[in-house]
């Protein structure tokens, strides 16, 4: 026997190296051309007869009813920009540069996803829509760790994110993105609107108890209001209990309420949350008790109609923000309302209709780009002036890709003139009265080109 | 001092929940000798009972809304409305109570059907088997409920006449409002729990039972069948775990993972409370759920923060280090 060495050149090392090199680099280079498609962004569908737009939303969890609706909104969107139906807010937006012929002649089409209200599971599922199903923009909500999570990520995958509900300055402040776009309001502009309001119903002088999601919407909602009410009405506040998102039972938090010293409960839940928490306080008595010299008050500074079909007459008298409302009465809001309840037999909720107003906005910005690619479509929604879709005249600000429009100040009605008249609106608040500097809430929008 | 007292009957209502699961848990233990996971389920199905009963009297007509000019919109008028007026409004207001009278045969039904059906097949296996096959179960109860009525919570309300509150302090002086549906549950979470133990120590079926809890192979000797009393038994434990959840609906919207949130903490009540001891799984779950609730008090959480959540498990490693058979645990059992 012999002993046979085996010894590796420096050659053949070298042509292995190559060989192992392309091959392991292959599989970045096929995803690269898929990337590039020959025009240089991901998911570019100018070789093909349609668009899909992806509509991540939540199904499940304790934001679903808004889910449901936002899913409602975007499926009539689509409706819309494919020329069926009655044209919605395409007959009163302004500029308006959608033909009906889908977007830049293309039939839109579209995937659904569910976030289950949970930030890992809407990543999951908006990857899913860019790597799998090739979505060129993506939407959705109702959470804004949710919003914050797959924000990010669009950033990363360089495909634009038009946010629907999501109400957190967070989203637009320390985690904005180039890629990511919010039409709803947020914290600030609620607690801008609602100081004077609630100074002028409630007086000054209070003290507040808050129970908070615990997540950035809560927090963030909880300091607006307590900065904007601090500086109007000088309340101050007795404690801000921080409680788990989906908890169902509030009753563990509710009761340390009644002997806090506090003559007023501010609710930072949002859903079925709000829904359970605010039934709760009313079970338990909080409305008929005097604190203070005071008559109770709870405020629950951002509802909806849904919400206050879900707490019955419990909203009756309870004052909140919205940002918007089906009862408006400007041509936007009667038109989307109207082809709305045609299609699905009940008014829009706010979440629907910012999901709404997004998708016709995004497809409008593709027209006005004349290319779905993204860089070119961001630069088309910076600094975007808009009318026409129930907000009085909008600007879709550059700096921090937040709209600034009118908010509402709205109150559980007490005579409702039917099953769907829950909420009146006791002001309109100017978009001047609550818009704020970008570096308020400083973020860093990231690059165009990723 | 209000506030201590408003706690600790929050505590006794969220206890009762945990006492009557536990109950069950613990009856099905000391006759059968089976650890049931899918005992949660139980309390998750008897809750949804209530929705199904709910959904059948307000089946509804669809009727034109004429106060909506914006769109054709329609109005649900349950049916019981339109025939019989006044009553029917009166009977759908009630649903939940009125569901309880068929949640006890449905469940007894549901028990009966679990024990024979599976759980028999598993008595001389490990426990390991039992936990795992019960496990299983929970999870098919739970994904056959959810493809039924869907992932979300589905609110059902008390009666008209309890949806207000009692103010228990103004014999004392005292500002003590609390919710009457609470008060109603605490109640009847007693009055069961009174029955059960009325039922093992009064009636003769009940003594049989206790013997055969104490020495099985001895009754069986006497010519009784143990067997089928103990799946009888394991059916009651089924009626009491559904009721409990049948009666939280109006507290908790019910949704098909209800049962394995309460599973969970009813087990550490179980366990604190001592295996196999039914005055144990009671005064334990009573004990926890006030403790859990004095824990989420602004006083205790400044100087614990986060303490609320963490308490009952705490709880359970001190009663466990203290005294490891829990606190009226027997000799003997779950130690070979």
């Amino acid at each position: 026997m012999t002993d046979k060495k085996t010894s590796v050149s420096r050659r053949s090392f070298l042509k292995g190296s190559l060989a192992a090199g392309a091959a392991l680099s292959a599989p970045a280079l096929w995803i690269q051309g898929a990337y590039a498609g020959g025009h240089g962004f991901r998911n570019d569908p100018t070789n093909k007869a349609t668009v899909t737009l992806g509509f991540n939303v939540p199904q499940t969890g304790a934001y679903a009813d808004e889910g449901a609706d936002e899913l409602r909104a975007f499926k009539l969107a689509v409706k819309h920009l494919n020329g069926e139906g009655d044209g919605g807010m395409m007959q009163t937006m302004k500029p308006m540069n959608l033909k009906g012929n889908g977007i830049l002649g293309k039939k839109v089409d579209f995937v659904t996803g569910d976030t289950q209200t949970k930030s890992d599971a809407a990543r999951a599922s908006a990857k899913r829509m860019i790597e799998k199903d090739g979505v060129i923009m993506f939407s959705g909500g109702s959470s804004s760790g949710v919003a914050i999570a797959v924000q990010a990520l669009a950033q990363e995958m360089g495909t634009i994110f038009m946010a629907g509900l999501t109400h957190s300055n967070d989203t637009t402040g320390k985690d904005r993105r180039r890629y990511g776009f919010r039409h709803f309001f947020n914290a600030h502009m609620s607690g801008a609107a609602l100081a004077p309001v609630l100074q002028a119903e409630y007086g000054s002088d209070r003290q507040v108890y808050h129970l908070t999601a615990d997540y950035t919407w809560g927090w963030s909602q909880e300091k607006s209001i307590q900065d904007a009410t601090a500086a109007q009405a000088k309340w101050g506040t007795v404690n801000a209990v921080r409680t788990p998102l989906g908890a169902g039972d509030f009753s563990q938090y509710i009761t340390p309420v009644l002997n806090s010293g506090a003559d007023v409960l501010v609710l930072n839940h949002y859903g079925k949350d709000m829904v359970n928490s605010l039934t709760q306080a009313i079970q338990f008595g909080l409305l008929d008790k005097q604190v203070n010299g005071k008559d109770f008050q709870i405020v629950v500074p951002l509802f909806s109609r849904l919400m206050a079909q879900g707490a019955g007459e419990n909203i009756k008298g309870i004052i909140g923000s919205t940002g918007w409302n089906w009862s408006l009465q400007d041509a936007g809001s009667q038109a989307f309302t109207k082809s709305f309840g045609q299609e699905y037999g009940f008014p829009p909720s706010q979440a629907a209709h910012t999901c709404y107003c997004q998708t016709l906005l995004y497809a409008d910005a593709v027209e006005r780009a004349g290319t779905f690619d993204p860089v070119q479509v961001i630069k088309a929604l910076e600094d975007h002036e808009f009318d026409g879709m129930g907000n009085g005249p909008s600007l879709y600000r550059g700096a921090d890709h937040q709209v600034f429009k009118n908010v509402l100040v709205v109150r559980g009605n007490q005579n409702p003139s039917s099953q769907f008249d829950l909420l009146s609106v006791v002001d309109i608040v100017d978009r001047d009265k609550v818009t704020y500097s970008p570096d308020l809430y400083a973020g860093d929008l990231g690059p165009y080109k990723v | 001092m209000d506030a201590i007292l408003l706690q600790i009957l929050n505590g006794l209502d969220k206890g009762g929940a945990y006492a009557l699961i536990a109950l069950g848990l613990t009856l099905i233990f000391g006759t059968l000798g089976v650890v049931n996971f899918a005992h949660g389920a139980l309390f998750m199905l008897g809750a949804f009972c209530a929705v199904t009963v709910n959904k059948l009297i307000t089946a509804s007509a669809k009727v034109r809304d004429e106060s909506v000019t914006f769109f054709e919109a329609y109005k649900d008028v349950p049916y019981l409305e339109m025939w019989l007026g006044d009553t029917g409004t009166l009977i759908i207001d009630w649903s939940v109570p009125i569901s309880l009278l068929v949640a006890v045969p449905v469940m007894l039904g549901i028990g009966l059907a679990m024990e024979r059906g599976l759980i028999r097949h598993f008595y001389k296996r490990p426990h390991a088997d039992q936990i795992l096959v019960t496990f299983g179960l929970a999870i098919v109860l739970q994904e056959i409920i959810k493809a039924m009525y869907g992932a979300n919570p589905i609110p059902q309300s008390a009666p008209d006449l309890f949806t207000g509150t009692v103010n228990l302090g103004a014999l004392l002086g005292m500002d003590l409002a609390y919710p009457a549906w609470r008060l109603v549950y605490f109640i009847f979470s007693m009055g069961i729990i009174v029955a059960v133990f009325s039922f093992l120590q009064f009636t003769t079926f009940g003594m049989v039972v206790r013997a055969g809890m104490a020495d099985r192979e001895t009754v069986q000797l006497l010519g009784i069948n143990i067997t089928k009393r103990f799946s009888t038994v394991f059916g009651i434990a089924a009626v009491v775990s559904g009721l409990a959840g049948l009666m939280y609906t109006p507290i908790l919207p019910p949704d098909y993972h209800m049962g394995m949130d309460f599973l969970v903490l009813s087990f550490v009540v179980v366990v604190v409370g001592g295996m196999g001891s039914l005055p144990g799984a009671v005064a334990a779950g009573f004990l926890l759920g006030i403790l859990q609730s004095l824990a989420s008090m602004t006083e205790v959480k400044s100087i614990f923060p986060g303490i609320d959540q963490i308490i009952i498990y705490l709880i359970a490693m001190i009663v466990l280090l203290v005294r490891p058979r829990g606190l009226m645990g027997r000799k003997g059992v779950m130690e070979d």
